[in-house]
């Protein structure tokens, strides 16, 4: 446990840096609009009073390293500012209150990910070089070429349009969580039934599971109480580092099905040139993503107790 | 090489050749608006016929000669940035892999995992969302996320390679670091990084198409898949041609890359050959 804690300590050492850099990267992003943004926002009918009024408001006519220390600042304080089209919508406010949607959007995607991925997986592991593992393959194959924006619109199409089982799109009950759902989870299911296969055929080539077999367990039980406890193990690593894919996939699937989520408040913030909430959604985003990593990282380590030992 | 790659090299093939010679293969200009009878229901008008293969958008602009175009703009953003963010990222691998140290710890320890903090085109986005939406910003956007892959890459495999016996032979002989790493660490790093750059051409391809769906990438009226897409999401129900076929062209070409990534890692990896 102790040297569990001491592991702990470190990561979070060194996740310190990468954090005050990805904050430094996204207050300087206001910095690489070409113009002055504040003008962008306001559009060419503003006067030059209204202009100064608002970067005053704003702090953007302080020197940079002012403005550098205010948005650490804030940072800390958890005040990101305030939207440029409404000076009275607080960033930070506005973004906790899409946050929920993504998290659930993106845990159902987990869950459908891995609903699909451990079963197939498994099945063409255990059946290696048989059609069932081929079939497996193609269908693998097809998820991870088949982009969100390709496959959120062709099941719209068929299962809200054609068939007329499901809702197009909003968030208003659980029916409507589905298809955003499966449009997230499918390319991540083709990588972790991947992931799932090869570590399924690498596992069964160790020597425990010839004694298990010898001890006279079924094959179902060889499977699943020791191939896939073994196996699971760099699934669970690889989960960690899709999970920004998903977040970053989020986007992409909050737009297509209007999912009132973090996504969707950043490219109608990048739309409406409203700045310092994509800086805020974008930062958001991110030290999710360096959070579910150290996570990851811990699960792994408790999973696997050969790491542990070091 | 596999089948599969085999097929990939040939779909990739086709997708070139057809890009670079877009104007003589496309049977209308992509950005044309052909008049119609307007006493006609929009189904109709903009299905797919003999003349227009693929339909019509609901600009009355031919869908196959806009397919044909975007694949211009796909292949010229993936050749860009796989060639931007390769350089970069052997170049910084390389000086990170070869000198160690200090050097070593601020690019591998440091920078790496800054720019591996962004969930994959997140950076992007936000690169090009303030630097304003453009082709030209797009490629930069993307290289910028792409290098660090390339740099891992060839920081493990110089640090493989440099305790080799030719390069302390090398080096006995005299030859300066730069001639050590451009001759005789580089050809050695090179099978991994085409695989690198095989599944980075899928990536770039991807990422082009979703940041032009969100309007962040290629602007109207260029044609490119993913403008396509996103305009095909209001004509879903009366006409889904206009989603179909920019759909699957976008699925192949991803398809032929990815084949031609795994089949080149298969060959280059044994462990993966059961």
């Amino acid at each position: 446990m102790r040297t569990f804690l001491i592991n702990l300590g470190k990561r979070l050492l060194l996740v310190l840096p990468v954090v005050w850099a990805v904050v430094t990267l996204v207050f300087l992003l206001i910095h690489i609009v070409p113009g002055d943004p504040v003008r962008n926002a306001l559009g060419d009918n503003a006067t030059e009073a209204q202009v100064m009024e608002l970067k005053h408001r704003l702090g953007l006519d302080l020197p940079l390293s002012s403005q550098y220390i205010n948005y650490w600042r804030g940072v800390l304080k958890g005040d990101l500012g305030v939207s440029l089209l409404n000076p009275s919508d607080r960033v930070a406010e506005k973004i906790l209150s899409r946050y929920p949607a993504t998290i659930e959007l993106a845990l159902a995607g987990l869950f459908v990910a891995i609903l699909i991925s451990v079963p197939l997986g498994v099945t063409a592991g255990t059946n290696q070089g048989k059609l069932i593992d081929n079939v497996a393959s193609v269908i693998a194959l097809l998820g991870i070429s088949t982009p969100g924006f390709v496959l959120g619109p062709l099941m719209i199409l068929l299962f809200a349009i054609k068939l007329d089982l499901l809702p197009v799109s909003g968030r208003y009950g659980p029916e409507y969580l589905i298809l955003p759902a499966v449009t997230m989870g499918a390319a991540l299911a083709s990588i972790l039934t991947r992931m799932v296969r090869s570590s399924v055929i690498e596992e069964l080539n160790e020597d425990y599971v010839r004694t298990a077999r010898a001890k006279g367990l079924s094959e179902r039980q060889v499977i699943y109480k020791h191939v896939l406890k073994n196996g699971l193990i760099p699934v669970v690593t690889i989960i960690g580092l899709q999970f920004g894919v998903l977040l970053a996939g989020a986007i992409i699937t909050e737009i297509i099905f209007s999912w009132p989520g973090i996504g969707r408040l950043t490219i109608d913030s990048i739309n409406a040139r409203d700045f310092p909430m994509v800086q805020g959604c974008i930062l958001m985003i991110a030290i999710t993503y360096i959070f579910a990593n150290l996570i990851t990282d811990f699960a792994y380590r408790l999973l696997d107790p050969r790491i542990r030992v070091e | 090489m596999n089948i599969l790659g085999k097929i990939g090299l040939l779909i990739i093939a086709g997708f070139f050749i057809v890009a670079i010679f877009a104007p003589l293969i496309a049977p209308y200009d992509p950005v044309t608006q052909k008049q119609q009878p307007g006493n006609l229901p929009i189904e109709e008008r903009l299905k797919p016929t003999l003349s227009h293969p693929f339909g019509l958008d609901d600009l009355g602009r031919d869908v196959l000669s806009r397919v044909i175009y975007g694949a211009r703009i796909s292949m010229q953003v993936g050749v860009m940035v796989v060639m931007i963010s390769a350089l970069i990222g052997i170049a910084i691998g390389s000086i990170s892999g070869y000198y160690g140290g200090w050097v070593d710890r601020f690019f591998s320890g440091f920078l790496f995992n800054v720019f591996m903090a962004f969930p994959s085109i997140l950076l992007a986005i936000a690169m090009v969302a303030f630097l304003g939406p453009s082709i030209r910003n797009l490629i930069i956007a993307l290289s910028v996320i792409g290098w660090v892959g390339y740099a891992r890459l060839m920081r493990g495999q110089v640090l493989k390679v440099r305790e080799y016996d030719f390069v302390t032979a090398a080096r006995a002989i005299g030859a300066g670091d730069l001639r050590i790493l451009a001759r005789h660490i580089l050809p050695n790093a090179i099978q991994p990084l085409i695989v690198q750059a095989s599944l980075g051409m899928a990536g770039a391809v991807l990422s082009e198409a979703s940041l032009s769906f969100l309007g962040l990438g290629v602007q109207p009226p260029t044609p490119s898949w993913g403008v396509m897409l996103n305009d095909a999401r209001s004509f879903l129900s009366v006409a889904p041609h206009l989603l179909i076929f920019p759909g699957l062209t976008v699925m192949l070409t991803v398809m032929a890359f990815n084949f031609v990534g795994d089949s080149l890692r298969e060959m280059l990896d044994p462990k993966l050959k059961r």
